[in-house]
């Protein structure tokens, strides 16, 4: 019998804070399995952001940067724009990203910055307890939406790979999802694709990751999933939003 | 070759020094009266092997700084008054990843929007609450545009050797003036960074770059540690200028645009028979405080000239222990005094000693 | 033909695996807790694992490695 399922080797081998059943694990595995099959781990540097993953530099073996709130792509490009032979990624959550850092995506992608973000959108701020995000869903019951979110009051949940599609330094903007084995290998191909389209200098990647948030859903883990299944993917449909790479390789 | 002398505007000449000095990242952003630097930068760092990159704010641009900063190359921003109260976050963040790179502030009046012309209220924010938690940055502060080149090579050098963010306090005055001014010659070896996050290239275990300590122990630890950082530079660092000080019974005080108009004021008040000197800081953090006690023995009075309602006084009044009675004057919202108006005052304490 | 070994003081037994695993031989173990406080995950009968994965790839913990029969 040989082993056919191992922890990647950019993977730290240390127990996570995350709370049973939060998919950020699966994601961080996925990463480190591209950079393991890249063998770029020696030459990638990772930012994290502020929010569930702020501690993701323990979790990753490559050089890693703990970002202000919202600001990991300004960061990014710092690197970036420093090292530009270097692999950088940044890994952020629906409010580092689509609230505070809002600008910083949308300008990192306007310039087509050559790095990757791999954008975790569970629809809450966990860390902090569970308050409405701006992807929070209409009517979403959260610590600063107790009577679900209203959007006469609170607006509507904002799509980021829709928005960044229409941004023209875009190489790639995906929408994923972690609810199931099969949706995780389509995540993994999408981060590849993204990690590749920054080896290959074609400009700004965005993987959007729909996630689960057992603890502040109030769910069981496997509630969780479907709950992503049945409520986040209709709001949020999977799919590849723009991929200037696609004519090549449509097979993907 | 003798170094040449050239003609250049304040914040030209800054770039250029930067650009000598090895700064290989500049990220700005447009503002009054500062955004020559911006634009000579665009011109000349592509020619040189740099890179050049406006921002789409002076948040952005502070971060983009951190980010450089943690891959090992000398990195610079530049802002006035508004904008270095947007990077404010970010500052405290290099800070306390002691990461070394190099922020200048061409101040304008203020606060809000403010005016466009030369202030300096914002001392305090400099030296004092540039953001949160207990941290310092370096602050030089120029008085000329020669100074101006010479303080931002020695500030690349210090925030390397002590991995701490320089400002280089201007204003508007000093940018937007042109004088001559001689480049200092660099070399282009750089010191090692082992501690960047750079890559890790198989040869070493992976660099962190972080300032969340959940636990009180390790944020203690670590404050602890950049202020005994901090001590020695407060003994090594301090800096300023004495001039006609030995047997002033009047020493006036100020830095940067306040200090040139001070020192008119002190050559026309000997003239007029007041034994005037000048105290001129050349950093503001660390503070001077060696330099104001040497002048406690013979001073009868001290008068800080300031373009802002007075902020570098209190520092005055701490430096000499209150053993000095130390007196005020200012101008503000863009307007600079007179040296007649410094005059004045001056000739107002000294009746008052007599 | 497959077999799994799920590292004890990494599973958080959060139950995704046993969710997953189309074989249903994943349960959360209720007689032990690990040093984190968590009962574990365990497969209940090995002869009907085919070492498909399906359990590695949902947990979250990278807790879980496969091994299998692999056909030379």
């Amino acid at each position: 019998m040989s082993v056919v399922f191992r922890k990647p080797d950019s993977m730290a081998d240390v127990n996570t804070h995350y709370c049973p059943g939060c998919t950020h694990g699966i994601v961080h595995r996925l990463i480190c399995e591209i950079i393991d099959e890249m063998g770029i781990e020696g030459d990638t540097i990772g930012i994290c952001p502020v929010g569930c993953s702020v501690m993701a530099y323990d979790y990753f073996n490559c050089d890693m940067i703990e970002a202000p709130h919202g600001r990991a792509p300004a960061v990014a490009t710092g690197v970036k724009r420093s090292l530009p032979d270097k692999f950088v990624f940044t890994y952020q959550g629906d409010g580092d990203l689509a609230a505070i850092g809002t600008a910083e995506t949308i300008h990192a992608a306007a310039r087509g910055e050559n790095i990757t973000i791999i954008f975790i959108n569970n629809t809450t701020y966990g860390m902090t307890g569970g308050q409405m995000a701006p992807t929070t869903l209409p009517g979403q019951v959260t610590q600063t939406t107790p009577y679900g979110r209203d959007v006469e009051k609170a607006g509507y949940p904002v799509k980021m790979c829709e928005i960044l599609a229409q941004v023209d330094g875009t190489a790639l903007a995906q929408r994923v999802s972690v609810d199931s084995p099969k949706e995780v290998q389509i995540a993994k191909k999408a981060i590849r694709k993204a990690f590749q389209i920054q080896r290959d200098k074609k400009g700004f990647s965005i993987v959007e990751v729909l996630s689960t948030c057992p603890t502040n859903w109030g769910m069981s883990p496997v509630e969780s999933l479907e709950r992503l299944r049945k409520e986040c993917i209709p709001y949020f449909p999977l799919g590849v939003y723009k991929d200037i790479t696609a004519k090549e390789n449509s097979n993907d | 070759m003798t170094a040449e002398r050239v003609l250049m505007k304040g914040n030209e000449a800054l770039a250029e020094a930067a650009i000598r000095a090895g700064c290989k990242c500049y990220f700005g952003y447009p503002i009054t009266p500062q955004t020559e630097i911006a634009a000579f930068m665009a011109k000349n760092m592509p020619k040189r092997g740099g890179t050049f990159l406006q921002a789409e704010s002076e948040i952005a641009a502070i971060n983009m700084v951190l980010g450089a900063a943690s891959a090992g190359v000398r990195v610079m921003t530049s802002s006035s008054s508004p904008g270095i109260s947007l990077k404010s976050e970010g500052i405290s963040y290099i800070a306390a990843s002691d990461l070394p790179c190099v922020i200048i502030n061409v101040q304008r009046g203020g606060p809000g929007l403010g005016g466009i012309q030369p202030a300096q209220s914002d001392y305090w924010q400099a030296v004092k609450s540039g953001g949160h938690g207990d941290f310092h940055i370096l602050v030089f502060a120029p008085n000329s545009v020669q100074e101006m080149a010479d303080m931002v090579v020695k500030a690349f050098e210090k925030a390397d050797q002590y991995r701490i963010p320089a400002m280089i306090l201007s204003d508007g005055m000093l940018g937007q003036m042109m004088e001559p001014v001689v480049f200092p010659e660099i070399s282009d070896k750089m010191p090692e960074k082992p501690w960047a996050t750079n890559g890790h290239g198989n040869k070493r275990k992976h660099n962190i770059i972080n300032t969340l300590f959940l636990q009180p122990d390790e944020l203690e630890a670590s404050v602890n540690a950049r202020s005994k950082k901090y001590e020695t530079i407060v003994e090594n660092e301090q800096d300023a200028e004495f001039y006609l000080t030995d047997d002033a019974d009047i020493v006036v005080t100020g830095y940067g645009a306040a200090s040139r108009i001070c020192r008119e004021a002190v050559d026309e008040a000997r003239k007029n028979g007041i034994k005037a000197g000048l105290l001129r800081p050349k950093v503001l953090w660390p503070f001077p405080v060696k330099d104001y006690q040497k002048i406690v023995p013979t001073a009868k009075s001290i008068l800080c000239v300031e373009l802002s309602t007075g902020q570098m006084i209190d520092d005055v009044k701490l430096a000499v222990n209150c053993s000095v009675p130390v007196e005020f004057y200012g101008r503000t919202g863009g307007n600079l005094p007179s040296a007649e108006e410094i005059i004045k005052k001056l000739a107002e304490i000294n009746d008052s000693l007599s | 033909m497959g077999k799994i070994n799920v590292i004890f003081d990494k599973c958080k037994g959060c139950g995704l695996c046993e969710n997953a695993c189309p074989q249903k031989i994943i349960q959360i173990q209720k007689d032990k807790i690990n040093s984190h406080g968590y009962f574990t995950a365990v497969c209940i009968n090995d002869d009907k694992c085919v070492g498909c994965a399906m359990c590695a790839v949902m947990c979250p913990e990278c807790a879980i490695t496969v091994e299998r029969q692999v056909q030379k």
